[in-house]
């Protein structure tokens, strides 16, 4: 698996300056596998789930890299890899140039104050026996930055920071709703003053009235604070309206990386095309005039992935080619360098990919 | 807990909306809800009553002029060398075999039994829950060698141990704590355990491990909230357990050693009696009895009081004999007050 590396994976926003010093966090050939256990007692591995297969991006300083894909692609999987959650199988996530891969918990723990996560369910991720106070102030207990009636001061400006009202400062998560929770979520994240949050789904699980809220919120933090996002969602609007760059994921790996403006306008792999064409859009005139390209057959299982190309059982344009060779992540001809591509057949201009899915498939 | 906590909000903006800042815990939740239990209230009483009353045993002793060692041949006992009966000769509840008080050597049982009862279901516990949080939150081999040992805790024969303790050491209050720990903790280490390996994996965990929490930090502060509301009801229902466990004990003659008065002593010893003195078996049993009934039925009260489902029924309850409402319309999902909506 690790032998096809995706070459050259690293979308970059800024060709022309690549200053090292621009590079928050660099993620190299990321590898996770989750072990298949039979039953039993002793617990025979039988496979693996490959969750990231060979996963390389940029993360910069100030600047929402967008994740995208269907559920079960990875995208949470990598998340917590490069939060050191969980354990990467191969690979290397460097943090401002140091590597962190598979730290201990003591040596990872500098790191924490500098990388946090926000999550996506908002009822799951605050502890419902604890109030809201001890929550964020949580943080400061941890990493012994502030006690007593400092501590109590800071979370209460933390909590006017993302608009909650500092006298709910004795609160029972459950007595939020789910928008003022997912702001409880983002205090904590924001307490110790991180350089990088990483997004997990934060506006999946709400309102869409709520979602434009909470995205203002952390578009607002980020220029406050100087913050980077790693912003996963399989919402392809929400990552639009909040990312510098986009990477589109399928079965663990990278489809299609680049600078948004290309990737929304003129997606080359047949995948973006049709996710593309399946998001929702708010004008009925666009939505009846649009084509949706309909892709066949469900997501193959990660324990035992198609060979070749990932996508070609389920690609409008899959041929011979694509199921014996595995398509290098490369920019495409007439796609800027940052814009790139794992596709042996990229859409071009103009080419009616609605079409092609109903022809007969090779 | 959050439907409890969104339907209790709901109630109390209705009831006292000036309260609300203050957020109400589990407890003070529970206790709400506690309170209006009518047998779990009576339970509360009794188990306090026989509380006092162990402890004013000296004081009865003192006001009746009778030890609890102190046996009264002549007295105590009729003629022909039977117990007396209750209210004869200035004893309440009448006598034992050799002319004691049954009343204040009960009072003094009462004492062995509630602290035996609660001493081990405090250790029992303290280190059910210690054990089951690690085999949970560790998994893998920790778990897997702890769990394996609870379940052999769990298949044990106690009596066969405790006989062999006491035939090797002689039987002693250490040995009757001893063992009814020993014998306790694995059931409650169980559905700890079980009630970790479920809270692990919600998603407020893998927060504080974001955070850089450790693991003790995660099992005692994170976790270990979330299971106090079960391991409370277990506990309650372990003191009586207990209690019946030491009387079974001492019933045996492999307890509390014979002069030392405890309930099980006392029935023991009752054994060849109770044809012609019934009240040397009834109000020991009794005692017995009403001890582990209040104790079970204030477990029942407070699994219930913490139980969510069975608030709504409450609250229905309450409902319709206020409003007159059906319980088909207060049963609809509460939906939370204007205050908490809106402006997430």
């Amino acid at each position: 698996m690790s032998d096809t590396l995706p070459q050259g994976g690293t979308p970059s926003l800024h060709p022309e300056s690549e200053l090292e010093d621009d590079v928050l966090v660099q993620v190299d050939n990321l590898v996770k596998h989750f072990p298949v256990k039979a039953g039993g007692l002793i617990g025979r591995t039988v496979g693996q789930v490959q969750a990231v297969d060979g996963v390389s991006l940029t993360i910069r300083r100030g600047q929402t890299l967008g994740l995208v894909g269907e559920t079960g692609c990875g995208k949470s999987t990598l998340a917590r890899c490069i939060a050191g959650l969980i354990p990467v199988t191969s690979g290397r996530v460097t943090f401002e140039g140091r590597d962190i891969t598979n730290l201990s918990r003591r040596a990872m723990r500098p790191f924490r104050r500098e990388i946090q996560m926000i999550f996506q369910d908002p009822y799951g991720s605050l502890n419902p026996r604890r109030r809201v106070g001890a929550i964020i102030g949580d943080p400061f207990v941890i990493h012994k930055t502030a006690t007593g009636a400092q501590r109590k001061r800071q979370v209460q400006n933390l909590m006017e920071r993302v608009g909650l009202n500092p006298e709910h400062y004795n609160r029972f998560p459950a007595e939020f709703s789910g928008g003022q929770r997912q702001r409880i979520g983002v205090a904590r994240a924001l307490a110790l003053r991180p350089k990088l949050i990483i997004c997990d789904e934060p506006v999946s699980a709400l309102d869409v009235s709520i979602q434009a809220q909470v995205l203002n919120l952390l578009s607002d933090l980020q220029d406050d604070f100087g913050l980077s996002y790693l912003f996963i969602a399989h919402d392809l609007e929400v990552v639009r309206h909040v990312s510098d760059a986009v990477i589109v994921m399928y079965l663990g790996k990278i489809a299609e990386a680049g600078p948004k403006r290309p990737i929304y306008e003129m997606p080359r792999h047949p995948y973006t095309a049709a996710l593309l064409s399946a998001a929702a859009a708010a004008d009925p005139k666009l939505a009846a005039a649009r084509q949706r390209i309909i892709l066949t057959g469900d997501v193959p299982s990660p324990i035992n992935p198609p060979g070749g190309c990932r996508f070609h059982p389920r690609c409008p344009k899959a041929a011979e080619l694509c199921s014996q060779q595995e398509p290098p992540l490369e920019s495409k001809p007439g796609d800027p360098a940052t814009h790139v591509t794992a596709c042996h057949f990229p859409v071009e201009a103009g080419e009616n990919l609605a079409l092609a899915g109903r022809r007969e498939r090779p | 807990m959050s439907v409890t906590g969104v339907q209790f909000q709901a109630e109390a903006v209705e009831t006292a909306p000036e309260e609300a800042i203050q957020g109400r815990s589990q407890w003070q939740l529970t206790w709400r809800r506690l309170r209006h239990d009518k047998m779990a209230i009576a339970s509360i009483a009794v188990i306090l009553i026989m509380a006092v009353l162990a402890l004013l045993a000296p004081v009865f002793a003192g006001l009746l002029h009778h030890g609890e060692y102190q046996a009264f041949t002549g007295a105590g006992l009729s003629s022909a060398g039977i117990p007396v009966g209750p209210g004869t000769h200035g004893f309440p509840l009448g006598t034992d075999y050799v002319g004691r008080d049954l009343l204040v050597r009960i009072l003094y049982g009462a004492r062995i039994s509630l602290f035996v009862g609660i001493s081990t279901t405090l250790m029992a516990t303290v280190a059910g829950v210690s054990i089951g949080l690690v085999a949970g939150y560790f998994g893998g081999t920790i778990d897997a060698v702890l769990a394996r040992f609870i379940d052999a805790v769990l298949a044990f024969p106690f009596i066969v141990l405790a006989l062999a303790l006491a035939a090797i050491y002689g039987p002693s209050l250490l040995i009757v704590i001893g063992v009814i720990t020993f014998f306790s903790w694995a059931g409650i280490s169980r559905i700890v355990r079980g009630q970790t390996l479920s809270v692990k994996e919600k998603e407020y965990i893998e927060a504080a491990r974001s955070l850089g929490a450790g693991p003790w930090r995660i099992m005692f502060i994170d976790i270990l909230p979330n299971l106090l509301g079960p391991v409370l009801v277990l506990a309650t229902l372990y003191i009586p357990t207990a209690v019946v466990f030491e009387a079974t004990l001492s019933f045996l003659g492999i307890g509390i050693p014979a002069p030392t008065p405890s309930w099980g002593v006392i029935l023991s010893e009752a054994q060849n009696y109770y044809q012609a003195a019934w009240w040397y078996v009834v109000f020991p049993a009794l005692a017995l009895l009403i001890t582990t009934l209040a104790f079970n039925l204030l477990g029942d009260g407070i699994r219930d009081a913490m139980d969510p489902r069975t608030e709504r029924l409450f609250a229905a309850r309450r409902m319709r004999g206020k409003r007159n409402v059906t319980l088909k319309d207060s049963e609809l999902p509460h939906t939370p007050p204007a205050g908490a909506t809106g402006a997430g």
